[in-house]
């Protein structure tokens, strides 16, 4: 059905356009201003990185080809071939790094729980609701914040120093940036609990242990889970490279390879790192919806 | 009694209501238990099925932990004695210092190099991941195969860790903290994409709609209906980026992409313990200010957008 919109006269319309036209004005100088700043901030920042863009544009060849190279056989009986004409050979040392995988996957999953058990510890302290003197709650949570500001490469590199090479010093890392990162978020979920179901189980007759069960336990943990879950996601990105400084997983080998140039293993380990990382943030975040749809619907 | 508690102004207030509340009202609850578990028992009775299911899930998570501190050769002893080093290097930590000023002044540009490396890192990633937002998104790109495409493309990005680029970029443009504006990058434009499109599917079809009423057209939609609402999502998400970034572009310097981490590196390796100190206090002192700082801007950012709307 056509439709016609009614036009206002001109005079009437004037007055109108020349408002918008006004107060627009305030605002677009106002972001003009901002991006006018952020621009300066960039150039001075870009100095001081020693960015060279002509530089840059005249290598930039060389990423597409480091890419083939590394997609190449340099060696055996397919010299000079793409990897995925023969991809036996490629995979050459799949076993070997299949267990690599697996160990990278186990520092993330035991990093991830200690740094879990640490943190639902301390989130209570943490809590505005929960945590009993201020001085303990202040502390606690400057000791959250070290804890995920230090990045974990740099505690997992004093830890290679401390408690030797190999993945030890790596769950002990991410442990730690674990621990800090889950404190807060864990904090920021028990302080926005409702209190009303709490006030319901202690009028029922409910014991203290009852009450953290049925009615603080139920509100906080599917967004516990939520967030272990993605967690774990992001600690089997760091476990991949925990291997850079000696701390066990496959990183030792990607380092090696890419330092030695065996171009094809580079991009055999990074195929497969790829993969994992993939297969992971696919189930978790199957894992994470069924989670919180049982939850809301219970 | 609430009365009683708020005249005489009891700062445990709403705690020692509940406290009476439930002085008052459980005892006669569970005086009545019993006879409610006779009259409602499959209530009482619980699931078993749930219950099982809940051990089940708690024993296999806390077999796998077993599993895998066996399989790492997690050992008490290799702990113990480890801490009892850690406590030892703690102690030759403070206090921290540098050394020699001028050694502070290189700490001190190479911090800024860090900072100006996770700005550029940032910025270039959410300006080069804004389109690809828009053709990641199920509501803008109807196109299911790109749509696809697009999505697993940024996911394959995103998997590869920021130091992994680094080292790749190494290959490119030599070593240097140009390495690692690029490293930063990369690793964001994949994390970028994937948030801008979350943002964008999550955009209110209302004004879409409005936009389209008027006759407006598919880029007056995108810049009138959709633009306003996720511009203040993602400069949130931006700014925190460039919060994190700051932190992990402290790393890149490990395998030679420039800032602070190369010093940190060399540190740790020859043992400065003090040296060490002074650049994780220096890191933490960074970061809090920018954290300071784009808590302003993100207020900043949203409050002008509540007044527009």
């Amino acid at each position: 059905m056509p439709t016609t919109l009614p036009r206002l006269p001109d005079d009437r319309l004037r007055p109108l356009a020349e408002a918008y036209a006004r107060s627009m004005r305030a605002a677009r100088l106002k972001t003009f201003a901002g991006v006018a700043g952020l621009v300066v901030l960039v150039i001075l920042a870009g100095w001081f990185a020693e960015v060279d863009l002509v530089k840059m544009v005249r290598r930039i060849g060389t990423v597409s080809d480091y890419v083939g190279r590394i997609f190449t056989f340099d060696n055996g009986d397919h010299v000079g071939r793409p990897v995925f004409v023969a991809p036996g050979e490629w995979m050459w040392g799949l076993s070997h790094w299949a267990k690599l995988i697996l160990e990278t996957l186990l520092i993330a999953y035991a990093g991830t729980v200690l740094g879990a058990i640490g943190g639902f510890v301390l989130s209570f302290m943490a809590a505005r609701n929960l945590g009993r003197s201020p001085w303990l709650r202040g502390g606690v949570k400057r000791f959250l914040e070290f804890c995920r500001t230090v990045p974990e490469l740099v505690f997992a590199l004093i830890f290679v120093i401390a408690f030797g090479l190999g993945a030890l010093p790596g769950v002990l890392a991410l442990a730690i940036h674990t621990t800090g990162a889950l404190g807060k978020q864990f904090a920021e979920v028990v302080e926005n609990i409702d209190m009303k179901p709490v006030e319901g189980t202690t009028a029922a007759g409910g014991s203290w242990w009852q009450t953290v069960r049925f009615a603080a336990v139920p509100q906080v943990l599917p967004n516990f889970v939520s967030y272990t879950l993605l967690r774990f996601e992001i600690n089997v990105r760091g476990a991949s490279v925990m291997g850079f400084v000696g701390a066990g997983g496959i990183g030792q080998d990607l380092i090696e390879a890419i330092r030695k140039f065996y171009y094809a293993d580079v991009s055999a380990i990074l195929v497969l790192i790829i993969l994992t990382v993939m297969v992971i943030d696919l189930l978790t975040e199957r894992l994470r919806h069924r989670f919180t749809d049982t939850e809301s619907r219970a | 009694m609430s009365v009683l508690v708020q005249m005489s102004g009891d700062p445990g207030g709403p705690m020692s209501t509940t406290r009476r509340v439930r002085a008052a009202l459980g005892p006669m609850a569970r005086e009545n238990r019993p006879e409610l578990e006779k009259r409602h028992p499959e209530i009482f009775a619980g699931s078993l099925r749930t219950r099982v299911a809940t051990v089940a899930v708690i024993a296999g998570l806390i077999g796998l932990f077993v599993f895998a501190l066996w399989r790492l050769d997690f050992s008490f002893a290799r702990v113990g004695s480890g801490l009892g080093q850690l406590a030892h290097f703690i102690t030759l930590m403070v206090p921290p210092s540098a050394g020699t000023t001028t050694r502070f002044w290189l700490f001190l540009d190479s911090l800024g190099e860090t900072v100006a490396i996770s700005l550029i890192g940032t910025l270039t990633a959410a300006l080069l991941a804004f389109p690809f937002g828009f053709l990641a998104a199920k509501n803008v790109m109807t196109q299911r195969v790109l749509h696809f495409l697009t999505r697993r493309g940024l996911d394959t990005i995103r998997g590869v860790d920021t130091l992994i680029w680094a080292l790749i970029w190494i290959n490119v443009v030599g070593l240097g903290p140009f390495a690692g504006i690029l490293a930063i990058m990369s690793s964001d434009f994949g994390a970028f994409g994937k948030l801008f499109s979350e943002a964008i599917e999550a955009v209110d079809r209302k004004p879409i709609e409005g936009v389209a009423s008027t006759g407006g057209s598919r880029l007056a939609e995108i810049r009138f209906a959709i633009l306003p609402q996720i511009l203040p999502v993602i400069a949130g998400q931006v700014l925190y980026y460039f919060e994190s970034n700051t932190r992990s572009a402290t790393i890149i310097g490990i395998v030679g992409a420039g800032g602070i981490g190369m010093y940190l590196t060399e540190a740790i390796r020859t043992l400065e313990w003090q040296q060490v100190s002074l650049l994780v206090l220096m890191i933490l002192v960074a970061v809090a200010i920018i954290d300071q700082i784009s808590a302003r801007i993100r207020f900043a950012v949203i409050g002008e957008r509540r007044i527009e709307t």
